[in-house]
């Protein structure tokens, strides 16, 4: 379903197989183990995930949901800590989007602090208005927080569009556009090299993240250090 | 540490001195005195505050070494001082313009986006939020007034994420500054004409210092908790 690989201080997480990298019980369960693995390993600095194949990811397992008889209310509960995870992990993420990113699987793009993306094929969509599905709470949290053009966030959310990687780069969604997948893999790889470089102090990055996104971080019950554990964290320091 | 004088209708407080300008108790009261006047005094309609520097720093945010040697159930002070500035900025009577005519890092970064208006320095200088380099956590007012200064997400996430050195050109072209000027005296000479043009514009300045808190009412409700202007 994924595999990890080190390269030197990155951890590149891959999304395997030719298929649609759909969020089902499987899959969300081995992306959070691997990130417990990236979180648990003092020598990984930065995180890259990508995909293999025409997707990154296309959304939430609806076929198993269809065939199961928790349905999709099981799936969105379960991928809100997934999202919690990325959203708290104490290093840099960077999202190497080499295919189509839908709905959860947007969500899941969206949710790293760098996103690069493929240009030459590949949509960024939000699918809900078009197939009738509502969005959690938790995914319109998470778009507000990071899709903070108001015209692209209703072009994304209303208007159900599909983003290409040079249109999202020119709407502020995604930081780099690339040529192919490859590419994308390699450039993500880089400047997950170089923020690693930056060798900031994990505790701190994983705390900033959250005060960069603070509403965000409530909605997905990730607790906040309080102004006196900050202080005694500064005063531990000198 | 800073003084507070009058051009025309344009008050002008100036971080004086070569150094770095760095926030301690000393400082942040003196800032907090000048603008004290300011807030409680009647003054001209159409006036309005300039901030600036001397030398090659703006300011380089909070003093450790003041830190370093008070005991640590002291080291609060800087960061309330720092929080009654902020909140003396959102409530003065008159529109503020920052003339970063140095670097700008830190807390010393709070101090620039605490005013409406920003002028930087563009041949040099360069506004850094190092906390991150740092290894320094956010109080909740801090982050809560960064957030509603700096709303795209890209670029906040630039600066307080990843610690960039921003230039005066990118800020302008992000959003965080509103004009560029070459040298001290010219970003100096920049801030008095927007000063000039904005001061026009507004007569009434409580009734801008109420906007204000409006529009920031999250940061007006984490830096007014405090108590205030009160020194």
């Amino acid at each position: 379903m994924c595999t990890l690989e080190k390269r030197g201080r990155v951890l590149i997480l891959t999304l395997t197989g030719s298929g649609e990298h759909r969020l089902g019980p499987g899959l969300i369960s081995s992306l959070r183990s691997a990130l417990a693995t990236a979180r648990s390993d003092p020598t990984v600095a930065a995180l890259v995930t990508a995909g293999e194949g025409r997707f990154f990811s296309n959304g939430l397992d609806l076929a198993w949901a269809k065939n199961s008889s928790e349905g999709i209310s099981t799936l969105v509960r379960l991928v809100k800590p997934l999202i919690a995870d990325l959203i708290s992990l104490p290093m840099p993420t960077v999202a190497a989007v080499t295919g189509h990113a839908a709905a959860a699987g947007m969500m899941l793009a969206v949710a790293h602090d760098y996103v690069y993306m493929r240009g030459d094929r590949g949509v960024l969509y939000m699918s809900e208005l078009d197939i009738g599905l509502p969005f959690p709470d938790y995914f319109m949290d998470l778009m507000q927080a990071k899709i903070t053009d108001p015209r692209t966030l209703r072009d994304v959310t209303l208007r159900a569009k599909k983003i290409t990687g040079t249109e999202a780069k020119e709407r502020g969604i995604v930081d780099k556009v690339c040529q192919s997948a490859s590419e994308t893999v390699a450039e993500a790889i880089k400047m997950a090299e170089e923020l690693a470089g930056r060798n900031w102090d994990k505790g701190v990055y994983a705390s900033i993240r959250l005060s960069v996104y603070p509403k965000l971080c409530k909605s997905l019950e990730i607790p906040q250090e309080s102004d006196e554990a900050v202080r005694k964290h500064f005063a531990s320091r000198l | 540490m800073c003084t507070l004088e009058k051009r025309g209708n344009i008050y002008l407080l100036t971080l004086t001195g070569s150094g770095e300008h760095r926030f301690n108790p000393s400082l942040l009261s003196s800032l907090r005195a000048a603008l004290s006047s300011l807030l409680c005094s009647s003054h001209a309609p159409n006036s309005a505050l300039i901030t600036c520097a001397e030398g090659k720093f703006f300011s380089n945010g909070f003093d450790q070494s003041w830190v370093r040697s008070a005991p640590p159930s002291q080291h609060r002070i800087i960061s309330d001082l720092l929080r009654g500035l902020i909140s003396d900025y959102l409530s003065l009577p008159m529109p503020t313009v920052c003339a970063v005519t140095g670097h700008a890092a830190a807390a010393g970064c709070a101090l620039v986006l605490a005013h409406d208006y920003v002028v930087m320095r563009e041949d040099r200088g360069f506004f850094y939020m190092s906390e991150l380099d740092v290894g320094l956590k956010f109080v909740k007012y801090f982050e809560v007034f960064f957030n509603e200064k700096i709303p795209d997400n890209q670029t906040r996430r630039d600066v307080l994420l990843r610690s960039a050195r921003v230039t005066a050109r990118e800020a302008m072209a992000r959003g965080i500054v509103d004009r560029a000027a070459q040298g001290i005296e010219g970003t100096i000479e920049e801030a008095l004409r927007l000063a000039e043009e904005v001061a026009a514009t507004v007569s009434d300045g409580s009734k801008l210092a109420e906007k204000r808190k409006l529009m920031f009412s999250e940061t007006w409700r984490h830096v007014s908790a405090a108590g205030g202007s009160k020194l």
